[in-house]
């Protein structure tokens, strides 16, 4: 069975939507009840990955290969290292959450809705364990399709230009990678990823592949300016959208610059690093205080994912200077530990924070800000997880949401201490924003007759929120396991960080 | 023998197990439930904050540091979680969870109507919690866990009554002005790691001495020394902490929340957070006297200026929360001066008379049905003689009469800065000195006004018979109107009053010779030879009945007279007085009154600023650049292209044959010119 456990992990949810389709909208607690077993067990059969996964052993693990596509040498190409493994527990986590907070709010077609779910997240579980960049580039494309649709489908008023601008947002940016690979193909006549990090490339060749890459990933991850999408895309999207989309979907962008930019082409890397580097501290400063006045709770949220995610990017293109410039390789090692750490961390954050005013949604109908104050009063439980996340969000030490970004600054100061001063200023206006909106949302006394009628938490929603705050608090008050589960494939990166390809 | 790691964890996480039973379960355990589990956490604490102080001091126990879990190991770095318990941070044990102790008996009568009951329990063990974490840390890592953590309950605490604007307002504010104080804090520890390569304290403090000669590249002709970038970067975040000038705004308003955590987290522990870390990080600290210069005139600065606004305040809260900003600045002198003993010392002293003037205040403010306005007190004295005694036990403690605690903490400090050649020490001492005479006239203003002189109240029994309860209405009465007769505060009030009053008292005749002149710190605080003014103040010390002694004759003790005579001639004899002089120097009562300007101008500046800052970013940037040129912009643009050949296939057939015609001449007429062209080579 653990021959093809990766196998298993994709096809699971994916086939597992079958049945959860043809229980159809005449029995939509059939249709729930399936996806939730499907969703379980994906959940746990991505335990058995991470027991399975030595983080002492071989760099790729549990490798699948299959030949796909013959005349092009494409492999269904399979394999885990201790970053992907833990993306992709993060993914299945999520993916429980998402249906049982789905529930009963998606009443119109939920099984339609229900299915696209577990296909998005078998698509995105092959996203972190392809090892074939024609079998990646086809899943990152494919995690579009169940994704437009739950935002067309279940979004808000304004859906069908979100849906589009995200779509072509994207779709955009992949065309430029895909160009990049029919190149690299060309040269290596493999899309072998491993084949393709030992390729010897000139500099030239390596700066246009680089921006390639780059435009691809940073319009997923996103980065500013290319970052418009992400907030209408948040906007209009189900609940569950917007956590799938900001949870997991936002980190295969960063995932994909560490699988291509950084081993096949690492010079330009290196020489371009600053400009990302610059990218990421406007993420941080200029979001921030663009995040600061939205009107909308889940326009706020979605300025400080591109904000959070910053720090990924700064982690992972910091470690390039340090490497390069310094020979740091030790704390290069900090940098992107805490780029990956913050991915995860970020996943739970911002996903608990996309269900909390989802939970607010439900009862309101409203996501403005200006129609809520003195929440509360009317929930008090469910004001104990949203402060929890709120402190999370803004990186109090003790949740998840301070260690990357900790690990982060620390490397950045080494680097260059103006970077850190920059980076360090997420603690001021950071917690502005996430505060101040708590302060308008939670605090006060009730001033909208409506907040008052707002409905406790119930069973449901609370296991949904415990389980998010279990999982922010575990990662903030231990995060050495996820350190050392990625420790060796960290190491590995940063390795390949300092070879010189020309 | 020693101390064991099972005896420190206790200590730890009693409060926390408290905390989690009360907050998760407060509606199963009732009130007493609640205030049962936290008091009783809370107690175990303390019972062993004291046998550990005792075996460190008596028993001959060794300083204990070790790591308890790998919070992180990344290549050479690590980060744990673990705890350094020497004699600074089981003095620091011993002052949090004493103190604490008392605050949670104290809360039983003080929030006994109040819906909030078992929560605040819950928060203020959370405090205690975070607080010993922070204090036990043997690193970086988990000293900013603890920092921001009891920053955490300082905000839940301030916005504790979260109905209230005010109270909202003010904790979001103190949570931002101390991010502002940990975002220099973190910038710090960034630099210690970078210059000594680890979080760790005693690994840290043993490279310490190798700072020296090392500098920070900040651009490319400028460096900065390594020592001062270190210690001022982690200064700031004391600032933030122990509200120093300019980051001291936000410590008047939090007096929002209620008054036990007043007393507790912004008078006698979490503000000394600053204070003690400073003093723990004395060996990266004596590598830079210009970050100690700093350190000294913000000190001194706070110390004077903001003990000025204490004079004009009319709120109880508000004079004492003023007064703990100018000792905090006393103790920041003391730092400056590198009397880190001093300065840890008077942190002690202070929590402790600060700590009974605050809870007096409570008291005070409980009997007042939550009137704190003093200009509708007065005479209080008859009503409540244990609050009005032990409030002047705190208030001599505070003006440091000679054999008050106060006295030794304060006059120690005062006469070290006399002492000292740093650069600075002259504007100190000048403002330690004027300090003394403001003290005295903030702390015998407030005394008189609130116990001594006429009634400014009037009791008017309701109409009806039914039971009144006074506190459901607070905030509707007419001021200065009072329901019923004050009264006395319930035992659970006035006892930890008393115990308060105690050490107040006592504490420093018994202590200062072997802190302050007896190295009783050694090795958990460094000082550079020639900078220890205390070993050159020692020499001048013949005990403690001595040092008092000679205190009345000593300039301080002499402006506290001076400060005595003015206000008992002023509230005593002729109230009338006071609104002539307030008149007479209007321009400078309005500057008091206006705390400098400086909250507006924050307010204008950062909070409105950045609303504007991101509007414009929001409007000009995102909206109009990327997301109208750019996004939109190209996607119009296809749509105008797209238009403009829809045009051309206008499906009739002499359109088609026109262009086919023209394009056959315009082809012709080129091939002709191009063909001419060459011909004529």
């Amino acid at each position: 069975m653990f021959n093809h456990l990766l196998s298993l992990l994709i096809w699971l949810p994916v086939v597992g939507a079958i049945p959860v389709l043809l229980a159809g909208s005449a029995r939509p607690n059939l249709a729930r009840w399936l996806s939730l077993l499907v969703a379980v067990l994906t959940f746990v059969a991505s335990l058995f990955l991470l027991v399975q996964y030595n983080p002492a052993g071989a760099v790729m693990q549990l490798v699948e290969s299959h030949l796909w596509i013959a005349s092009w040498g494409v492999h269904y190409g399979l394999a885990v290292d201790g970053i992907s493994v833990a993306l992709i527990v993060m993914t299945t986590f999520v993916g429980v959450l998402v249906i049982a907070g789905a529930w009963e709010v998606i009443q119109d077609k939920p099984h339609q809705y229900m299915a696209a779910m577990l296909v998005l997240e078998g698509l995105l579980i092959g996203v972190f364990c392809a090892t074939d960049a024609l079998l990646f580039y086809a899943l990152f494309e494919a995690i579009l399709i169940p994704m437009f649709i739950l935002i067309g489908i279940w979004g808000g008023p304004r859906r069908v230009y979100a849906t589009l601008k995200f779509f072509i947002y994207t779709f955009f940016g992949s065309v430029f990678m895909l160009i990049a690979l029919l190149y690299l193909y060309q040269k290596a006549h493999t899309f072998d990823l491993a084949t393709l990090a030992a390729l010897p490339l000139t500099f030239k060749e390596q700066a246009w592949i680089f921006f390639a890459f780059l435009i691809a990933f940073a319009i997923k991850v996103p980065m500013v300016p290319v970052h418009t999408w992400l907030p209408d895309a948040h906007v209009e999207a189900p609940t569950g959208g917007s956590v799938v989309l900001a949870a997991v979907m936002l980190k295969v962008g960063t995932y994909g610059m560490l699988r291509f930019i950084l081993p096949i082409v690492p010079d330009a890397g290196a020489h371009f690093a600053w400009l990302v580097i610059v990218l990421s501290l406007i993420a941080i400063v200029y979001i921030g205080y663009v995040a600061l006045v939205q009107e909308d709770m889940k326009k706020l949220v979605a300025y400080s994912s591109v904000a959070h995610m910053g720090f990924v990017t700064l982690g992972i293109f910091i470690a390039f200077m340090l490497v390069r410039e310094q020979g740091r390789t030790d704390t290069a090692m900090l940098g992107m530990q805490g780029a990956m750490v913050q991915m995860i961390s970020h996943g739970f954050v911002s996903g608990a924070m996309f269900t909390c005013i989802g939970v607010m949604y439900d009862r309101m109908h409203t996501r403005l800000i200006k129609d809520y104050g003195g929440v509360i009063n009317a929930m008090p439980w469910f004001g104990f997880f949203y402060v929890l996340f709120a402190m999370a969000n803004c990186g109090l030490p003790g949740t998840s949401g301070f260690v990357g970004e900790f690990m982060v600054i620390l490397a950045s100061f080494t680097a260059n201490p103006w970077v850190a001063l920059f980076a360090a200023f997420t603690l001021i206006i950071g917690a502005g924003y996430t505060l101040w909106l708590v302060k308008r949302v939670l605090w006060g006394a009730i001033t909208n007759p409506h907040v008052a009628e707002m409905k406790e938490i119930n069973g449901r929603e609370t296991f949904v929120l415990a389980a998010f705050a279990a999982a922010v608090l575990a990662l903030g008050v231990w995060p050495q396991p996820l350190v050392h589960l990625m420790d060796s494939s960290v190491s590995q990166l940063v390795q390949q960080l300092a070879i010189h390809k020309i | 023998m020693g101390l064991s790691t099972s005896i420190l964890l206790t200590i730890a996480l009693a409060p926390l197990v408290g905390c989690v039973l009360a907050g998760f379960l407060g509606k199963f355990l009732g009130r007493a439930g609640s205030h049962g589990v936290t008091i009783l956490g809370v107690a175990v604490s303390c019972a062993l904050s004291f046998y550990v102080l005792y075996q460190l001091t008596m028993g001959g126990a060794a300083e204990y540091n070790q790591n308890i879990y790998t919070w992180f190991q990344i290549g050479p770095f690590n980060a744990s979680v673990g705890f350094m318990v020497d004699r600074l941070t089981a003095l620091m044990l011993v002052v949090v969870s004493f103190v604490s102790l008392l605050v949670h008996v104290y809360t039983i009568g003080y929030m006994a109507d109040d819906d909030g009951y078992t929560r605040f329990f819950s928060y203020i063990s959370l405090f205690t919690f975070s607080m010993f974490m922070l204090v036990m840390s043997n690193n970086f890592m988990q000293l900013f866990f603890g920092w921001e953590a009891v920053g955490l309950v300082s905000y839940l605490l301030i916005g504790f009554w979260y109905k209230r604007p005010t109270a909202i307002f003010a904790n979001l504010k103190a949570f931002l002005v101390n991010r502002v104080g940990d975002f220099g804090f973190l910038l710090g520890i960034a630099a210690v790691l970078y210059f000594l390569g680890t979080l760790d304290y005693a690994t840290a403090f043993a490279a310490a001495p190798g700072l020296a000669g090392k500098a920070l590249q900040i651009t490319a002709n400028t460096q900065w020394d390594a020592a001062t970038v270190i210690c001022i970067c982690l200064f700031v975040g004391a600032m933030g902490k122990s509200a120093q000038v300019p980051l001291h705004v936000w410590l008047p308003d939090s007096m929002e929340g209620p008054t036990p955590i007043s007393a507790l987290i912004h008078a006698a522990t979490m503000v000394t957070a600053g204070i003690f870390m400073v003093a723990r990080m004395s060996p990266l600290f004596e590598m830079s006297s210009t970050a100690l210069s700093f350190v000294l005139v913000i000190g001194a600065t706070t110390a004077l200026f903001t003990g000025l606004i204490g004079i004009v305040q009319n709120d109880i809260k508000r004079v004492i929360a003023y007064s703990t900003l100018s000792q905090l600045g006393y103790m920041t002198v003391a730092l400056g001066v590198s009397m880190y003993s001093g300065a840890v010392f008077h942190l002690m002293t202070h929590a402790f008379f600060k700590a009974l003037l605050f809870l007096g205040a409570g008291s005070v403010i409980i009997a007042m049905h939550h009137e704190q306005d003093m200009r509708y007190m007065g005479g209080l004295r008859k009503y409540m003689p244990v609050t009005w005694i032990t409030m002047w036990v705190g208030s001599l403690a505070l003006v440091a009469v000679p054999f008050t605690s106060g006295f030794y903490s304060k006059d120690a400090i005062i006469e070290a800065v006399g002492l000292s050649h740093r650069w600075g020490a002259h504007y100190a001492y000048f403002c330690v000195m004027a300090g003394a005479l403001v003290t005295g006239l903030y702390t015998f203003r407030q005394m008189y006004l609130t116990f001594h002189g006429k009634e400014r109240f009037k009791v008017v029994e309701p109409h009806g018979h039914g039971h009144h309860d006074g506190h459901d209405d607070h905030g509707h009465h007419e001021p200065g109107v009072l329901a019923h007769a004050p009264k006395e505060s319930p035992w659970v009030v006035t006892l930890p009053l008393v115990l308060l009053a105690t050490p107040s008292l006592l504490v420093g005749f018994f202590t200062v010779g072997p802190t302050l002149f007896g190295n009783w710190f050694r090795g958990a605080i460094r000082v550079d030879e020639a900078n220890d003014v205390l070993a050159e103040l020692g020499h001048e010390f013949h005990g403690a009945a001595a040092m008092a002694l000679h205190g009345f004759t000593q300039l301080p003790f002499l402006l506290v007279l001076v400060a005595f005579a003015v206000t008992t001639y002023i509230y005593l004899f002729n109230p009338a007085l006071a609104d002539r002089i307030k008149s007479a120097l209007r321009p400078l009562w309005t500057v008091l009154d206006r705390k400098y300007w400086v909250d507006d101008v924050y307010f204008a500046l950062f909070a409105r600023g950045s609303v504007l800052l991101g509007r414009g970013f929001w409007k000009a940037s995102e909206t109009a650049l990327i997301d109208g040129a750019m996004v939109n912009g190209s996607v119009n643009l296809v749509h105008r292209v797209a238009a403009t050949m829809r045009r051309l296939q206008s499906g009739y057939l002499y359109h088609y044959a026109f262009a086919m015609i023209l394009g056959l001449i315009l082809l012709l007429g080129g091939y002709w010119l191009v063909g001419s062209g060459l011909a004529g080579h």
